[in-house]
């Protein structure tokens, strides 16, 4: 059953991506991206992986769709160059494909319990990790204990990204949006005179940001954590946005405000890095920072899933403001 | 030989070259964009695949429970999706920056711009 399950979502992939290939409307496109995602997450779901499906779920059905159109939004909806030499493209990806085939052969069979990677240090994370970190969900304790060095690796990768988006659309225009639109005119977006859509949007916001706040401090015991938990809570942002307009949004939660925040959160992270330093540890070692070292790693774990947190958030959402202040620009 | 098998990791090579081909032979900047992430995604599969236990659950320790996947690529797959999507979010930043100079975001039509000037 398992296995059939598998195989359909696979080869519904396949089909998505062949049709993202022939369509050439950018609007499909990205629709079809967005449900390329969600069959992803399904087949994340199947394989075990639920923090990821969760993640994937998150930002590749949501934030990266948003994001895509919004760019739509401001350039050209419409594919207008045809592929550029097929054939030979054809014939390279051909011999790529088949070069990559004939290196899975050797491969272990899906699922097989006795492949190298089952071998190595998985075994140890799964016994002793409930003892050495204490928490029920091992994707957490090996993404924030264990592996803590990546993560804050990665939460700057976050945080430089989002600076780099800030830094190319501008900061200050995206400040003065609202005075621009003003000046246009405009007071309110088209969304926002849709009475049932405001009524449901005013209604799930709550809701949302509740759930994030869940998927935030539950993530030791279930599925959750910093990342899912920031992509969402920003996720009830861009709905507001979307509803209400950026002007209003921006008025709940300025551009600057986000910026300290993102750095706040990677400052928290850095910070309770250095504590177990001065405190005599490793660099992120959390036993140090309580008598109890399960209560250190409970300590350091909760920290520093909020600076990934709060980090995520505030430069998603900030992203998000940086492409749409862009729409009243070429007006 | 059991299809079954390696299943997975073909899909997970015919979706990474899809998403190279749409990189290749399109010209538009937001489609090259979503093959890149077609890429990605391949590769995410390909991890998660990997990970894959049978019989095995979903990495979260509950009683009477023996068998679990392997979380580990899990935990470097979940940070890797994170990541990619703020790295679109730099390339679309970029191609909203060159239409705003160019007009256009086909690859051929800049060209022609560049070769003109």
């Amino acid at each position: 059953m398992e296995l059939i399950i598998d195989i359909t979502l696979l080869t519904f992939l396949g089909l998505t991506a062949l049709a993202i290939n022939r369509i050439d409307k950018l609007f499909c496109i990205i629709m079809l991206s967005g449900i390329y995602s969600l069959l992803c997450a399904s087949l994340f779901v199947s394989m075990d992986a639920v923090d990821v499906a969760f993640t994937e779920a998150a930002v590749g059905t949501g934030i990266a769709t948003v994001l895509l159109l919004s760019t739509i939004g401001a350039t050209d909806t419409q594919q207008r160059s045809a592929p550029q030499r097929p054939l030979f493209a054809l014939l390279v990806v051909c011999a790529t494909g088949a070069i990559l085939v004939y290196g899975t052969m050797d491969m272990p069979a899906f699922g097989d319990p006795d492949a190298p990677i089952h071998h190595h240090v998985a075994p140890r994370y799964l016994e002793m990790s409930q003892q050495e970190v204490g928490s029920d969900n091992i994707v957490t304790s090996i993404l924030s204990s264990y592996r803590g060095f990546d993560t804050l690796g990665e939460t700057v990768v976050i945080f430089t990204a989002g600076l780099s988006v800030v830094g190319l659309i501008g900061f200050r225009g995206m400040q003065k949006f609202g005075d621009r639109q003003r000046a246009a005119g405009i007071t309110q977006d088209d969304m926002g005179k849709h009475l049932v859509l405001r009524i449901v949007i005013k209604m799930f916001i709550p809701l949302i940001l509740l759930f994030a706040l869940y998927v935030q401090f539950h993530g030791d015991f279930g599925p959750g954590g910093g990342f899912q938990a920031g992509v969402i809570f920003a996720s009830g942002f861009i709905f507001y946005t979307l509803m209400f307009g950026l002007d209003a949004a921006m008025r709940v939660v300025s551009p600057r405000t986000l910026s300290y925040i993102a750095a706040l959160g990677v400052l928290t992270y850095g910070g309770v890095g250095i504590t177990t330093l001065l405190m005599g540890g490793n660099f992120l070692d959390y036993n140090v920072l309580r008598p109890d070292p399960l209560q250190g790693q409970h300590l350091g774990i909760f920290l520093i899933e909020l600076g990934v947190g709060t980090t995520v958030f505030s430069i998603m959402v900030l992203i998000f403001f940086a492409f749409s202040s862009r729409k009243g620009l070429r007006q | 030989m059991n299809i079954g098998a390696h299943y997975n990791y073909w899909v997970a090579i015919f979706l990474m070259m899809t998403g190279f081909y749409v990189v290749i032979t399109h010209g538009n900047l937001i489609k090259k964009l979503i093959g890149l992430n077609l890429f990605t995604t391949s590769v995410f599969i390909l991890y998660i695949s990997l990970a894959k236990v049978k019989g095995g659950t979903a990495p979260i320790i509950a009683p009477g429970i023996e068998v679990y996947s392997n979380p580990l690529p899990h935990v470097l797959i979940l940070t890797a999706i994170v990541v990619g999507v703020a790295t679109t979010a730099v390339g679309l930043a970029l191609v909203l920056l060159i239409y705003d100079r160019y007009g256009t975001i086909e690859e051929d039509e800049i060209r022609l711009k560049d070769d003109s000037l």
